[in-house]
């Protein structure tokens, strides 16, 4: 088995044309892009905005809701609803992406809702203090304050994204995902095998990309271990175990 | 509904295989979870290569880690096998950081407390620091459980039968019924499992009812 992985690794057929790794990989980059940017900008500003209002906090609550629903069942159900009333190739793409979108919403959400959530009252009264319009607090102390949670949202939201992408495949979507269902559907075990590493392999990359931004963009007073986060700071009054009762709603990391 | 009344019967063995591949794991996996939890908690230089390295095997997409399986444990291709492991993976991976979060956010004086009554070792941390990491365990088991739900669906494409396999045939041949069925079978398994969480945890934790009956 290995060595036949091997060999479709090798093969030069394999990294040329638009079945090549290059192109597919890069299909898959650029769904992965186009989904995150669309998602942000409706899930950062409403996290924002809730987070900085206290108001209508059970967007949160509906979105993370949506994931109890499987993702698999969701991508086919707006397949075969929008699929029909879009015409040419367009046909598989745009429900994959109104999907992915739909997914990469509720971590990118949760994370910036906990982030500006999680902010200290001190700092927000302080800042309102030294009289900072209500904008002002948001952009100057909330959003910084947020980052580290709004970018773990981030992380999970891309991950979610990357996997989700090879399942949406099987409706027809280009990328990576081709080799799996492809490879899965004609019994062509090392075609499968070798985009599932080449998944795999991209997933911990991105992922690994998004936290060496996260380190350099995060005001190093926010690293872990300088906030009382159940981490070094733990006997400072209510420990997290009285605290919690997170359960979904405050883990961003759910993905398919 | 006139689908799920004639087919109830086919839902209800798929729930029973989809309960096994998602629900199997979750027991696995918070067995293998809290040795590792504990020791990235008691021995605080192996935190960060114990989270890191099971965080990066939860960035490993279900499809590719379904697939790769066989290569690993050496398995048939649509051995259900391939999909218990890989499930295990997924909630040792969001366990472990829960784990040792929750041991960790035990309050120093609590340790202290035990440790003058005579609270020791394995005896502490069964009788002590355990029960009172639950609530913070249990959270991340209820994540994991709503998670392995939906991801084994996903198990349909590699051949592993669950409910996934009503979304794959209601899309395939355009029967909504279907469709419907298996996503609404698949959202009421999590609920209900997340229940039975909850209520576990309820019965585990009988201090924080008392602290609510005060405040």
């Amino acid at each position: 088995m290995i060595s036949s992985l091997l060999s479709w690794f090798t093969d030069p057929a394999s990294w040329s044309g638009g079945d090549g790794i290059p192109s597919r990989l890069l299909e898959h980059v650029g769904y992965t892009v186009v989904v995150i940017v669309l998602a942000a900008a409706i899930a950062v500003p409403i996290g924002l905005g809730v987070g900085h209002t206290g108001r209508a906090r059970w967007l949160v609550t509906v979105a993370n809701s949506l994931r109890a629903v499987p993702t698999l069942g969701l991508l086919f159900a707006v397949a075969l609803w929008l699929g029909p009333t879009i015409r040419g190739a367009l046909a598989f793409t745009i429900p994959s992406i109104c999907v992915l979108v739909l997914l990469a919403i509720p971590p990118l959400l949760a994370g910036t809702y906990a982030g500006i959530e999680s902010v200290d009252p001190a700092a927000r009264d302080a800042a309102e203090g030294v009289g900072m319009s209500s904008l002002q607090v948001l952009r100057q102390v909330e959003l910084p304050n947020a980052l580290p949670l709004l970018l773990s949202g981030l992380r999970s939201a891309v991950l979610q994204v990357v996997a989700t992408a090879t399942i949406a495949a099987y409706i027809g979507l280009g990328g990576l995902g081709r080799y799996l269902v492809d490879g899965i559907a004609l019994g062509d075990y090392p075609t499968t095998a070798g985009g599932a590493i080449l998944v795999a392999v991209l997933a911990v990359l991105l992922d690994g990309a998004i936290a060496l931004v996260q380190r350099r963009v995060v005001s190093p007073g926010l690293r872990a271990g300088s906030r009382a986060v159940g981490g070094r700071g733990k006997d400072s009054g209510n420990a997290p175990v009285e605290a919690t009762d997170t359960s979904l709603l405050d883990d961003p990391r759910v993905r398919a | 509904m006139d689908w799920l009344s004639t087919n109830w019967r086919t839902v209800l063995d798929l729930a029973v295989s989809h309960l096994y591949l998602a629900g199997l794991p979750l027991g696995v996996g918070l067995v293998v979870a809290l040795p590792l939890g504990w020791a990235a908690k008691s021995w605080s230089r192996t935190y960060p290569a114990i989270i890191t390295t099971t965080g990066l095997l939860y960035t490993i997409p279900s499809l590719a880690l379904f697939v790769v399986m066989p290569i690993v444990l050496g398995t048939k291709i649509l051995d259900p096998v391939n999909v218990v492991v890989a499930m295990t993976i997924y909630t040792v991976a969001l366990l472990v950081r829960t784990v040792a979060d929750g041991l960790r956010a035990v309050p120093d004086h609590v340790e202290q407390a035990a440790t003058a009554m005579g609270y020791r070792g394995l005896r502490r941390l069964l009788g002590v620091e355990l029960p009172l990491a639950v609530p913070v365990i249990a959270s991340g088991l209820r994540v994991a459980a709503v998670s392995n739900v939906s991801i084994v669906s996903i198990a349909s494409l590699i051949g592993v039968s669950q409910l996934g396999d009503l979304l794959v045939d209601g899309y395939n041949r355009v029967i909504w019924g279907e469709l419907v069925t298996g996503i609404a079978a698949c959202v009421v398994l999590a609920l209900a499992l997340d229940l039975l969480l909850v209520a576990g945890t309820r019965m585990l934790t009988p201090w924080l009812r008392a602290q609510a009956g005060r405040a």
